[in-house]
């Protein structure tokens, strides 16, 4: 076989001549040009809805060419808790993650600071409500975005007729489609009124006392009205008080004219006691209606989502947001953020609104008023109220205003509903309360 | 077990031959050629078994965020809450009733099966193991639609006899009731199979010389099947215990631990603490709380099991 030498002077004008070569090359960007983004999505229950964020995904990947990977993650059966979980301890997975009410600061110290790119956020967005602030923000740190998609606020979702005909109350009165609230007199005695009239009526309102977030949501605004908080902001116990004493026999008196069994209440019941046409009123986003209009339209059309009724302190009214939020882990956080940049544009949150039948909600101010909410129905404007357009009601969510990883606790665990629950069992009231003092300096472990 | 005779004066080959044949040896033993075949299984168990168990006590030992090693201070600190002795006691009752449930039916409906003729015994084996083969989550769910709070089948249907309506999953009493029935109903199936199987050994001379003596039936049980089955019983039993305690799917799908903690037990208390409420640590010594008390009664009835053996 013969070998043929390469001389040192051929070698040299090869080399040479194959550096030009790349050097002038043209240059190709490919499909991965600015790397990968792995995306874990809440899984949206509306059908269709997940689709619009896709097309957005899709639609920003395109442009940016980045390549983009999206998992819809439900939450049923806690399966994004689970995953969030084993994310945090393996230090490994998606680069964005959609995270509930309480996680984005149950894992703050693994998620990157997104403050920077709030700030233009907020400026072409309009201000983010109180409770979006206080879930998503540690410090001057900024713990995630606040998504559009999966919040929600858990509202009255009351039976026009029903409630007319029971209580004499008119919600589209009080609520009227278009403009502004004329709820003066939606107070928490009105409403313990109109709950013990529907109860005689024999439509009690659907109000649960188990230890699931739609129980606890309401129980928590409803302790909020009269000014009760366990845990005060500062970390001190705050149990021992009279706006605690009144919220307890406030809900005493209401228990008595809830069903008998709202003790084992979860989150379905409520939908369910809507939709079988049994109740006046529940405490829910308007995915009950939603059910209703598919399986029960004649229950549908007579559905008015509205505000909470006021207490002595205020008309609260629980509100979950989900935040998109970064791992510290992640390997393209500045890819992550332009995305989440784009996902935050006023047109982009529209598009997955809209795609949603009007059950996400942004957390921003301008963003309160969009078409798809004066326009779904049955009945037309059934949404309007829904995403509070004239802050008559102040967003919060239960256990706030306490530090949010004591607050967890307390929401997790249903304190405040198995405290109501115990005093109307007829333990006594000292004896509730110490024992809820109890739980909450548990909850203080560090 | 020996599978080789041992050769002390098989040792005068030379080095490169004797490590060969003793490797080719080795690949030719029953038991090298048995412990390669497990050796898939054995990794399996201890990626998936043993590397969470030690994660789990490593967990154990942090504090809340994680960052802090804190010894055994998170099992001091349950030791001091009211509601983990709740869980404590309402595990042992769920446990131990369930067990007691399990094993009673399962040893009366072995006993029917057994004496039904062969020719229609194995249809009826096949049905009465129906409720153990369905997976947990899904037939639990169908039990969650007769208990349902609202609109509960069995209580429709006792309101035909002027009854209820049963706050099933709404009452302490109720929901503890509700959550052991399921178990019994999922887990007796397992028991009345073993026991079947055990009673089918059991030589039917024994039996036909104690008729002869005059034993009568409750005498034929007590001195003859149930000493033939005791370990066989012991072993179900044992483990049972270990996967009642360790139950999660039924009480999360029935009551969630509701109400007001009263059917919560250690996996689903676990859950609630470590994952619901972030708070890792604390659910993973829940946990493990467990890990003892069961070690413990394994020894104590595997070394009867043992004992039991040798002398047969």
């Amino acid at each position: 076989m013969s070998r043929k030498s390469l001389s040192r002077r051929q070698f040299v004008a090869a080399t040479a001549l194959s550096s030009a070569a790349l050097i002038t090359a043209p240059y190709i960007r490919g499909a991965q040009a600015a790397g990968k983004l792995t995306i874990g999505f809440w899984d949206h229950w509306v059908p269709g809805a997940n689709k619009a964020s896709t097309d957005l995904v899709n639609e920003w990947a395109e442009k940016a060419k980045v390549e983009v990977t999206i998992d819809y993650i439900p939450s049923q059966g806690n399966k994004n808790l689970l995953t969030i979980a084993a994310e945090a301890q393996a230090k490994s997975g998606h680069d964005i993650f959609a995270m509930p009410t309480w996680w984005a600061h149950a894992n703050s110290e693994q998620l990157e600071d997104v403050a920077d790119i709030m700030g233009p956020i907020i400026a072409e967005n309009g201000e983010v409500n109180g409770t979006a602030k206080y879930l998503g923000t540690l410090g001057n740190k900024w713990l995630g975005v606040p998504a559009c998609v999966g919040s929600q606020i858990k509202g009255p979702c009351s039976r026009i007729d029903l409630m007319k005909k029971h209580a004499g109350i008119d919600v589209q009165a009080m609520y009227p489609a278009g403009s502004e609230p004329k709820a003066d007199n939606w107070n928490l005695d009105t409403f313990l009124k109109a709950a013990e009239a529907c109860h005689k009526g024999g439509v009690p309102f659907g109000i649960g006392l188990g230890e699931t977030t739609d129980n606890v949501d309401t129980a928590g605004a409803i302790f909020l009205s009269y000014g009760a908080q366990l845990v005060d902001a500062k970390g001190n116990l705050t149990v021992k008080t009279d706006a605690v004493r009144q919220a307890l026999e406030f809900y005493k008196k209401l228990i008595s004219f809830l069903p008998p069994d709202v003790a084992a209440w979860d989150d379905a019941s409520n939908n369910k006691w809507l939709v079988s046409g049994r109740g006046a009123m529940i405490m829910n986003p308007p995915s009950a209606w939603a059910v209703a209009k598919r399986d029960a339209p004649q229950v549908a059309e007579q559905c008015w989502t509205h505000g909470f009724p006021a207490g002595p302190k205020g008309r609260f009214a629980p509100y979950l947001p989900y935040f998109w939020s970064i791992w510290n882990f992640s390997k393209n956080k500045e890819a992550a953020k332009n995305l989440l940049i784009a996902l935050s544009k006023p047109a982009a949150i529209e598009k997955m609104v809209t795609a949603s039948g009007g059950y996400d909600l942004p957390a921003y101010e301008k963003l309160t008023t969009l078409k798809v909410w004066q326009e779904e129905g049955p009945p037309k404007g059934t949404l309007y109220h829904y995403p509070n357009p004239y802050k008559h009601q102040i967003l919060s969510i239960a256990a706030s205003p306490a530090p949010p990883k004591i607050a967890q606790q307390i929401y997790a665990q249903a304190t405040l509903t198995k405290m109501c629950l115990r005093y109307h069992q007829g333990e006594a009231m000292e004896k509730t309360l110490a024992w809820a003092e109890g739980e909450c300096e548990g909850f203080m472990r560090s | 077990m020996v599978d080789v005779a041992f050769q002390p004066n098989n040792v005068s080959a030379t080095q490169p031959m004797r490590k060969r044949s003793s490797l080719q040896k080795a690949l030719k033993r029953k038991s090298t050629a048995a412990f390669l075949m497990t050796l898939p299984l054995i990794i399996l168990i201890a990626l998936l078994v043993l590397y969470p168990a030690f994660y789990s006590i490593h967990l154990a030992t942090l504090n809340k965020s994680m960052q802090r090693f804190v010894g055994l201070g998170n099992f001091e600190f349950l030791f001091k809450r009211d509601t983990f002795w709740l869980v404590v006691k309402q595990s042992c009752i769920f446990a131990v009733s369930a067990v007691v449930f399990k094993a009673l039916i399962g040893f009366i409906v072995a006993h029917f099966v057994h004496n039904i003729p062969a020719k229609g015994q194995r249809k009826w084996r096949g049905m009465l193991l129906v409720p153990w083969v369905i997976p947990p989550a899904m037939s639990t769910l169908a039990w969650l639609w007769l208990f349902d709070p609202s609109y509960s089948a069995f209580n429709y249907t006792l309101s035909f006899f002027g009854i209820g309506p049963i706050p099933w999953t709404g009452d302490a009493d109720w929901a503890r009731f509700s959550v052991i029935l399921v178990n019994v109903w999922y887990g007796a199936p397992f028991f009345m199979i073993m026991y079947l199987a055990s009673l089918k050994s059991v030589p039917d001379q024994l039996y036909e010389a104690a008729a002869i003596d005059g034993a009568n039936w409750w005498q034929r049980i007590w001195y003859i099947t149930l000493p033939m089955m005791r370990n066989i019983i012991a072993i179900t039993t044992l483990f049972s215990l270990i996967v009642t305690f360790a139950n999660f799917d039924i009480v999360r799908i029935l009551t969630a631990g509701g109400p007001l903690d009263h059917t919560h037990i250690f996996a689903t208390w676990a859950f609630r603490i470590g994952i619901e409420g972030s708070d890792i640590p604390l659910g993973a010594s829940v946990s493990l709380f467990m890990v003892p008390i069961l070690a413990v009664a394994a020894i104590f009835i595997l070394r009867d099991v043992n004992k039991r053996g040798n002398e047969a």
